[in-house]
């Protein structure tokens, strides 16, 4: 255990060997149609669904290559969910998109009952998670979405960091077999994981491990994570930082690896802090290795209007929110 | 189909739906719990598909080029677990542990427990969609397979069963045939009371369905719609069957209460009684 722990801070391994350094952009969302696209060219099994947002989820893509095997059901997410089940039956491959407000709110029961509870190989693929959907508001910002689909038994749960991660994991559960949320945003964010990263269900990326602290991230929030940890270590604190891209199953070796060496974990969610990622590492580590814990993310609240950088800063999600924080914690 | 040998059939079917109805009031009677008479009602209907529509193979539940039956009215599940039985899907031993802890006869269908089973239901307005997938899929692979949904009528109160009927008809799905088992009864009440689902007929067909008014319980009334869906072409058929909760016995009827209660053994030995006539 010891062998990944540094004597003195080490450069950032992002920032130094490839990932680009944050400084290119991309969607998850554009990145997820991309990689639908590549895939339906090698797989006849893939079918894709919509709910007639297929150009905001990026599905339209596939559609416009592959009509065939693209299914737009209208709006009526209960019976997306309920198609894709069906199709999934015949053995076919189907990945079923809209809002994750929708996708997750909409059709929970659906979700539950015909995916999760008959263990159908169907995945979910949400676009437009988080406060950072923007001006389009509360009513279309899901910020419950890991809540209620990690409690659902056989469901996988991810959400990638970047691009580059989504890419991967989109090629990643097609190869899996049974139900799969994948969570991704509308706004463009840096792409942060190194060149030679790959995704296993599972296994969470450890960038750093501090030994002052350490921040489990998820999302856009691993970025942020990063410049948090960037500025700490420049004020001679310690502080990693690990994506925990897959929520469920959790990656608990490597979450118990950083719990011991460090004094405090903070977690950050683009998401409620009931429920979600914050929730998943205090239920695991109260149990087996008490330490202690901040949770950043959104406070038993709704979102609202605004730019993605002004809700981030209004609901407490930027790097200098994650300084202040650890700052505090280790006071 | 004018034939005596049709004839013959129809005599048989009628047999075969009779000993499906005592099946159920036996495992429902030991299991002390279940919904005896929307599985009552519909044992005619689940009868025709088992025993003359459908082509499957007990011996080999996953058989590529089967016929597909989804019980959306999931609480129905003891006239299924019937007929999986006596088709041979199972010994019909097992059906005496539905219910019970450990039973791969679930108190609603579950997939994952037991052979012949497509999809888990038991949650109301879902086996539609799930139908529309399988019909979308078989066409996509060519297959010449039929899909068969049953729904309740009370269960078309769900909104999702309207979402998925609007689907069925704008994808053609002429491989599709939905059933409805018309008893006018839900647990509440009359239907016609509770939140009115008339007029059913119009509103399939407004809905791009061809629709079928039959008596659910005429035999040859559902093999002759059975036949005629399948020889429609370019959309969805529904079958509205119109039906008596309970049928079979007497005392069961048209009773609401009955909906959700077993029958207790005094009543399960005069309806046998009756039944065997």
């Amino acid at each position: 255990m010891g062998e990944r722990i540094q004597k003195t801070n080490p450069p950032l391994p992002p920032f130094s060997k490839g990932g680009h350094g944050g400084i290119i952009k991309i969607a998850t969302r554009d990145a997820y149609g991309e990689a639908l696209l590549e895939l339906g060219k090698k797989r006849q099994d893939i079918v894709v669904l919509d709910a007639d947002l297929s150009g905001s989820t990026k599905t339209g893509k596939f559609a416009k290559a592959f009509p065939e095997r693209f299914f737009n059901i209208g709006v009526s997410e209960q019976d997306l969910i309920g198609t894709a089940g069906g199709l999934s039956i015949t053995g076919k491959l189907p990945f079923a998109s809209t809002f994750a407000v929708f996708e997750t709110g909409r059709a929970w029961e659906q979700i539950r009952q015909t995916v999760c509870y008959s263990n159908l190989n169907v995945k979910l693929v949400a676009t437009h998670s988080g406060i950072t959907v923007g001006e389009d508001g509360a009513s279309h910002q899901a910020i419950e979405d890991v809540a209620i689909m990690r409690v659902l038994p056989n469901m996988t749960l991810i959400v990638p960091a970047d691009g580059y991660e989504t890419k991967q994991v989109i090629n990643a559960i097609a190869d899996y077999h049974g139900p799969v949320y994948v969570r991704l945003g509308r706004s463009k964010v840096p792409v942060v994981m190194p060149d030679d990263y790959e995704f296993k269900i599972g296994k969470a990326h450890t960038f750093h491990l501090g030994k002052d602290a350490n921040i489990v991230a998820m999302g856009i929030m691993v970025a942020v994570s990063l410049e948090a940890s960037k500025i700490l270590r420049n004020e001679g604190l310690d502080v990693g930082v690990i994506n925990m891209s897959t929520v469920k199953p959790l990656d608990t070796e490597t979450l118990l690896k950083a719990s011991k060496i460090c004094r405090l974990i903070v977690t950050a969610e683009e998401h409620s802090t009931i429920g979600g990622l914050g929730s998943a590492v205090s239920e695991f580590l109260s149990e087996t290795n008490p330490t202690r814990i901040i949770r950043i993310g959104i406070k038993d609240d709704f979102g609202c209007s605004g730019t993605s950088e002004e809700l981030l800063k209004l609901y407490g999600l930027t790097a200098e929110d994650i300084v202040k924080t650890i700052k505090e914690g280790l006071k | 189909m004018k034939s005596n040998v049709f004839e013959k059939d129809i005599t048989v079917l009628r047999e075969k739906a009779k000993t499906l109805r005592m099946e159920i009031l036996k495992m429902l009677t030991e299991a002390g719990s279940g919904h005896t008479g929307g599985s009552l009602s519909a044992a005619d209907i689940v009868t025709a598909l088992y025993f003359y529509k459908m082509r499957h193979h007990p011996n080999d539940p996953k058989w590529i080029e089967r016929d597909r039956f989804i019980l959306s009215k999931g609480h129905a599940a003891p006239v299924l677990y019937a007929a999986l039985a006596l088709s041979g899907y199972f010994d019909k031993s097992l059906l005496l542990t539905l219910r019970k802890l450990g039973s791969p006869l679930q108190g609603h269908p579950c997939s994952r427990k037991l052979p012949g089973i497509e999809i888990s239901t038991g949650s109301l307005g879902q086996g539609l969609s799930i139908a529309n997938g399988i019909a979308i899929g078989l066409k996509l692979d060519s297959l010449s397979s039929r899909v068969y949904c049953l729904l309740g009528d009370g269960e078309i109160q769900e909104g999702q069963v309207w979402e998925a009927a609007m689907t069925a008809s704008h994808y053609n799905l002429d491989n599709l045939c939905a059933i409805i088992d018309n008893n006018g009864l839900q647990i509440d009440g009359h239907c016609c009371d509770v939140m009115c689902v008339e007029p059913i007929v119009d509103k399939w067909a407004a809905f791009g369905w061809h629709v079928l008014d039959i008596n659910g319980h005429d035999m040859k009334a559902i093999v002759g719609a059975l036949n005629e869906a399948e020889t429609l072409k370019g959309k969805p058929t529904m079958i509205v069957a119109r039906t008596v909760k309970g049928k079979g016995v007497s005392f069961f009827e048209g009773k609401v209460e009955y909906h959700g209660l077993a029958p207790t053994h005094e009543e399960l030995e005069r309806a046998l009684k009756e039944l065997e006539g």
